[in-house]
């Protein structure tokens, strides 16, 4: 009984249940890898010339993002689209719409080179990070990344964010009848003979629903 | 005869005329789709498997759906992702009864592949402003307090590719990045009073183990609030697809929160505005300023029956059946309209009736062959009317990707056969 109720106990303090074990400065430094976003707080020691990111891009990312980062395929663009943002087809990329630099290091050595994830060394990252910079016409050509510059390079679209949820930003009302004019329910727009649906029958990726 | 019977799918379509009730006008319904082979098994003839015994038990030791089911499956939408690897597959929602999405069919969202974990060396790793950081295995997770909750997850991008028009015919590409479950495992606030979190915490990061190590911030606020740390999912261990061994669960909030394969939480006094926090799931409006933490998926609906999947047999009488949900609590009301949104009617809502968690709605239509516009409309328990897509684009315009939550139209043609539109 006791201990049932002591289970149950909200106000336990921290290490109550005693589990697990303590975690080393091994262990965390291991896994450690995050980096925030806007002030680059845990950037790693290393840094990175445009010169050598153009080599690393060529050889590890080109293949799926092109060259210059003008994207292969259906695999992202990482530059272009600057001015888009307000047009009826936005082009959202690393330079015209990404906030913050150090996120650009942090997602690369998290995920990238999507094949091979995090098989760069630190000077290798900060290298791309560079170079997609530059192709971006964000950083001269003789910037040079490491944790010192990153934070201090300013996106252009950075101040175009909110970081508070707007919303409800509707108000409909829960109307019973006659809520709107029958004529002027219009089909705007359907999916009939479009052919962008796969079938759901049958095999996997057969087109024409 | 009307469209939807179709020689070989003899027996799934019997079934759903069987649901529909004995309203229908069966005899016509069935008559020609029936091959003689197949009448025999019927009234008054004896079926073939009353004549032989089956097969005995543990012949499938884990069991799989009948081989008639064969098409209720997951699936993608080839030309949507560059690689299957970075994509997203859809649950046939058109196929499902209840609020439970079986395992097999939960949708699948991956940035980096499925990650295959062996649970003996998997560890969660709790660190940063805390005063004892921690490194728990699977066995130390489970011997905490557990709960089991149902809750739905639903990407924030269902329904993206419908922001512009009216582009894909069906429920399940519509609507299935959407599957609900019960889950179980311990709150993520016992874990935090675990390791003692210093007062300056105010942001938790959340790190999967996946090859895209995925992360995303969250308010320390909701943490405490109602987030899991799961690994059942109805009954049995996570599926893969899900996380396995161990995921967080964000209840109502867009999917991608709820980390799957966690390996890491991160206690720190600052969001960290990660890729997928800036790059991904923020929206952009109309004047070129994009929204960022927008977490919760706000209240939607759909009718599950008829769809573009499920068209209509022919005139009579018809449960038209959905499903309800709300990031922010309980669905209060469910509205259907037959005629685009001129009159509604009030839907039957199904017990049980759970916060966060996928709701039935019914409503009997008797349906006279002539052209109609089903719609739904929920009402969540904060008073919040689901928004129709003209007045979600008037404020967020056309290319938000992420959050459309709008009214569904179906077009039922005389015919029966139904179509995914957009009233102006
Ligand atoms: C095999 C193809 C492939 C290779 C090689 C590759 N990437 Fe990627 N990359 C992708 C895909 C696919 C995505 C989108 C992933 C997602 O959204 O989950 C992506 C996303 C990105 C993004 C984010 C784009 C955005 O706007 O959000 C960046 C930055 C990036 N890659 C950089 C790199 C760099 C640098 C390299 C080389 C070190 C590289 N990639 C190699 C396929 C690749």
């Amino acid at each position: 009984m006791l201990l049932l109720s002591g289970f149950a106990a909200d106000a336990a303090g921290p290490g109550y249940f005693g589990y697990g074990k303590p975690a080393t400065p091994a262990e965390i430094a291991g896994w450690n890898i995050d980096v925030h976003g806007q002030d680059g707080v845990g950037l790693p020691d290393g840094k990175g010339t445009i010169d050598h990111g153009a080599d690393v891009f060529a050889q590890q990312c080109a293949a799926c993002h092109g060259t210059f980062g003008e994207g292969e395929g259906r695999y992202p663009k990482l530059m272009g689209g600057e001015s888009t943002l307000k047009g009826d087809r936005p082009e959202p990329s690393v330079g015209s719409y990404w906030p913050y630099v150090p996120t650009l290091f942090d997602y690369i050595n998290r995920a990238m080179p999507l094949s091979a994830p995090h098989t760069l060394s630190a000077d290798d990252v900060y290298a791309v990070v560079a170079y997609i910079l530059n192709f971006n016409n964000i950083v001269p050509a003789n910037f040079v990344a490491d944790r010192d510059s990153l934070p201090k390079v300013k996106m252009p679209n950075r101040n175009n964010f909110t970081w508070k949820d707007p919303r409800p930003d509707t108000a409909a009302k829960e109307c019973m009848k006659d809520c709107v004019d029958p004529k002027a329910v219009k089909i705007i727009s359907s999916a009939e003979g479009k052919d962008l649906t796969p079938k759901t029958t049958g095999p996997l990726d057969t087109m024409g629903n | 005869m009307s469209g939807p019977i179709r020689q070989g799918h003899w027996h799934k379509s019997r079934r759903s005329i069987l649901r529909i009730g004995a309203a229908m006008a069966g005899g016509a319904v069935l008559g020609p789709a029936a091959g003689a082979a197949e009448m025999e098994n019927s009234p008054p003839g004896e079926p073939d498997w009353t004549k032989a015994i089956g097969a005995g038990v543990v012949d499938r030791p884990y069991g799989r759906p009948a081989e008639f089911e064969k098409d209720v499956i997951r699936r993608n939408v080839p030309w949507l992702t560059a690689t299957p690897e970075s994509s997203v597959s859809f649950t046939p929602l058109q196929s499902l009864d209840g609020i439970i999405t079986p395992n097999g069919l939960f949708f699948e969202r991956y940035h980096a592949g499925r990650a295959d974990v062996d649970p003996h060396q998997h560890r969660l790793l709790i660190h940063g402003l805390v005063e004892r950081p921690l490194v728990l295995t699977m066995d130390d997770i489970m011997r905490f307090p557990s709960v089991s909750r149902i809750h739905f997850i639903e990407c924030p991008a269902n329904g993206g590719m419908e922001w512009r028009e009216a582009q894909l015919n069906s429920l399940q590409f519509t609507h299935g990045m959407l599957s609900c479950a019960e889950w179980t495992g311990v709150k993520l606030s016992t874990l935090l009073d675990e390791v003692g979190l210093k007062k300056e915490a105010k942001w938790v990061m959340v790190e999967g183990a996946d090859a895209a190590r995925m992360n995303r911030s969250l308010p320390l606020e909701k943490c405490l609030d109602d987030c899991l740390v799961v690994y059942g999912q109805n009954g049995e261990a996570l599926r893969p697809e899900q996380g396995y061994p161990l995921r967080l669960l964000v209840p109502g909030w867009e999917g991608n929160v709820s980390v799957k394969w966690l390996r890491r939480i991160k206690i720190g006094d600052e969001p960290w505005f990660s890729r997928e926090e800036t790059s991904k799931y923020t929206e952009l409006m109309p004047d070129g300023k994009a929204r960022g933490f927008t977490w919760v998926n706000e209240a939607k609906s759909v009718i599950t029956s008829p769809c573009p999947e499920k068209p209509v047999a022919a005139p009579g009488l018809y449960e038209v059946r959905g499903l309800a949900w709300s990031g922010h609590g309980k669905v209060k009301a469910v509205d259907v309209s037959f005629d685009g949104g001129v009159n509604w009617h009030s839907a039957q809502l199904q017990e049980p009736i759970l916060s966060k968690a996928l709701t039935r709605f019914t409503i009997p239509w008797r349906w006279d062959g002539q052209p109609a516009l089903l719609e739904s409309r929920v009402v969540d328990e904060t008073g919040y009317v689901q928004p129709t897509i003209a007045e979600l684009r008037k404020v967020r315009g056309k290319n938000p990707i992420y959050h459309n939550n709008s009214i569904q139209t179906w077009q039922i043609k005389p015919d029966g056969k139904v179509f995914d539109v957009q009233l102006g």
